[in-house]
């Protein structure tokens, strides 16, 4: 090592004085920190640098990508044949519970045309691949190859087939950064589906588990309850899947359960996830007023149109177009809890106790898409 | 001379691409939280061995190229690149003549500071992490450090 190059031949001395550059550029950079998290103005730099990273993604992501096609191409017949049968005998269970459901969306929609509502229903999807990158091991980031070019926007809802995965964090030209619903920063508005009780999901930094620090002792959650969104705050579809309740537990001291749930989404495990443009609520829908009586009107998020001001100008052209077809799994997403009795929930308990990083109440106040996640560095 | 300049500083930018590419490869979970931070590595050993060519806005840009990758708060990981790099060009004088061992430990001391810049400035701006395990990589990437140095001083020594 003690090898003295060529280029530094006066031994004894220092180089080039570095004081000054070193303040310039410390100055530099806390200034850069500043505008980012205070003033969110550096979007247009972030961009820029960007397009520099996006080759080195790219050439990250492609070994993986190979190996899964090579892989692919070169499974044996045997496994192809059986599951292609597998596919098959799944396409048509699928199929038939679609027969269902269609005359249940008939009923669904003509119901809710009665109440001059237009739910949450997704209207457009399309498909994004995760690329193989690791952002980051203490954040549940991922990124996607999509980006503002196919029309993403910030605050668009993820799914995957089996329930919500996230939300777009970040918007760059052809990739965008997504924000797990497991991520220790994120919150999302759920319902359960059997009773209807309203509270909210806070990930845990655990791809496995979400925790619900709101639920209060009385509150009818149970084990195995099936929580779905319920769409407040306009970032997610109402009515899609979100997580099962793992853990419920009561002490008699305790004013707060403290419980568990298992996102349904496979958040570890996904490789390729929808990115769903959908309407936004309108006032007095989705679950707010999905269970049996609408009857005392609750107070309704004042602006919450997200944006779907991209996604109607969208040019998407290589999207798959899947309108309205990817709730199909969800004989959850129709109308959650027909049975429950209990609309009194109005708003979950703990909002204004909430402690420390969801200062987003579960209340419906909150009027910004954001609301949901991230209130403490997020504007 | 000019050529020889010109061929080190491709050599400088490329190992630091290396290593932020390997910043960012996919790696099982248990590994993926000891990953240890390739391209500060390559930019220490730089400034040890050609302190006139690596300067601080080597390591800066690097560390911005980072933050960019990341995805993090944009001059994060660049203000704790540049406070390694400045005291590493402070201590370079000494830090040369340490045996490897002594060096590796030097490094480890480097790298405690750069992790606690990252720290700090993530709790400033909201994202803290406080688990154990986020210091892990300061252990690994001073064990790496004999190995940086071997692959470093071959490189070089080919690339004259």
């Amino acid at each position: 090592m003690v090898e003295l190059s060529h280029d530094s031949r006066p031994i004894i001395g220092r180089g080039p004085p570095l004081g000054a550059t070193f303040v310039a550029l410390a100055t530099a950079s806390i200034a850069l920190m500043v505008a980012d998290v205070r003033y969110g103005q550096l979007e247009q730099i972030r961009g820029w640098l960007n397009s520099a990273a996006y080759p080195l993604q790219l050439a990250i992501d492609l070994p993986f990508r190979a190996w899964d096609w090579l892989t692919g191409s070169f499974a044996d017949r045997d496994r192809l044949q059986q599951e292609n049968l597998a596919l098959t005998a799944r396409l048509r269970l699928a199929d038939l519970q679609l027969q269902r459901f269609a005359a249940l969306e008939q009923e669904n929609r003509r119901l809710r045309a009665m109440r001059a509502s237009s739910a949450g229903v997704a209207k457009r999807a399309i498909v994004a691949s995760i690329l193989n990158v690791d952002l980051d091991p203490f954040r549940h980031r991922v990124l996607l190859d999509r980006g503002s070019a196919d029309g993403v926007f910030k605050g668009q809802a993820v799914l995957d087939a089996q329930g919500i995965f996230g939300q777009v964090w970040r918007v760059n030209a052809r990739t965008c950064e997504v924000i797990l619903i497991s991520d220790a920063e994120h919150a999302i508005p759920v319902q359960s589906n059997r009773s209807g009780v309203r509270t909210i999901a806070v990930g845990t930094g655990d791809p496995n588990r979400l925790s619900l620090p709101f639920v209060t002792g009385e509150s009818d959650i149970r084990k195995d309850d099936l929580l779905i969104s319920t769409g407040m705050g306009g970032v997610f579809p109402p009515g899609y899947p979100v997580a099962r309740i793992t853990k419920v537990e009561r002490t008699a001291q305790a004013t707060f359960a403290i419980v568990e749930a298992r996102p349904t989404a496979a958040l570890d495990r996904d490789r390729e996830v929808l990115l769903v443009w959908f309407d936004a609520p309108a006032p007095m829908t989705g679950p707010a007023a999905a269970g049996p009586q609408p009857a005392n009107p609750q107070p309704v998020p004042a602006g919450t149109t997200p944006a779907p001001g991209p996604s109607a100008s969208a040019p998407a052209p290589t999207t798959t177009e899947a309108a309205g077809t990817t709730p199909a799994h969800g004989p959850a997403t129709s109308t959650p809890a027909p049975s429950a009795p209990a609309p009194s929930q109005a708003t979950p308990p703990g909002g204004e106790v909430a402690p420390a990083p969801e200062q987003s109440t579960p209340a419906p106040t909150t009027s910004a898409p954001e609301a949901t996640t991230e209130p403490g560095a997020g504007g | 001379m000019r050529r020889g300049m010109f061929g080190r500083r491709i050599l400088y930018w490329f190992s630091v691409a290396v290593g932020l590419a390997l910043a960012i490869v996919p790696l099982p979970g248990w590994l993926d939280a000891m990953r240890p931070d390739f391209a500060l590595l390559a930019v220490i050993y730089w400034i040890l061995t050609s302190p006139r060519v690596a300067g601080l806005w080597y390591a800066w840009l690097a560390g911005l190229f980072l933050d960019v990758l990341r995805g993090m708060v944009l001059g994060q990981y660049a203000l704790g690149f540049l406070v390694i790099a400045f005291l590493t060009h402070r201590l370079q004088l000494r830090m040369r003549m340490f045996p490897i061992p002594h060096q590796a430990a030097a490094v480890l001391l480097l790298l405690v500071l750069y992790h606690f810049i990252v720290f700090w400035t993530d709790g400033l701006t909201g994202h803290g992490y406080t688990g154990w395990n986020r210091w892990l990589p300061v252990l690994s990437g001073a064990l790496l450090w004999p190995l940086i140095v071997a692959a470093g001083d071959t490189l070089v020594r080919r690339s004259r």
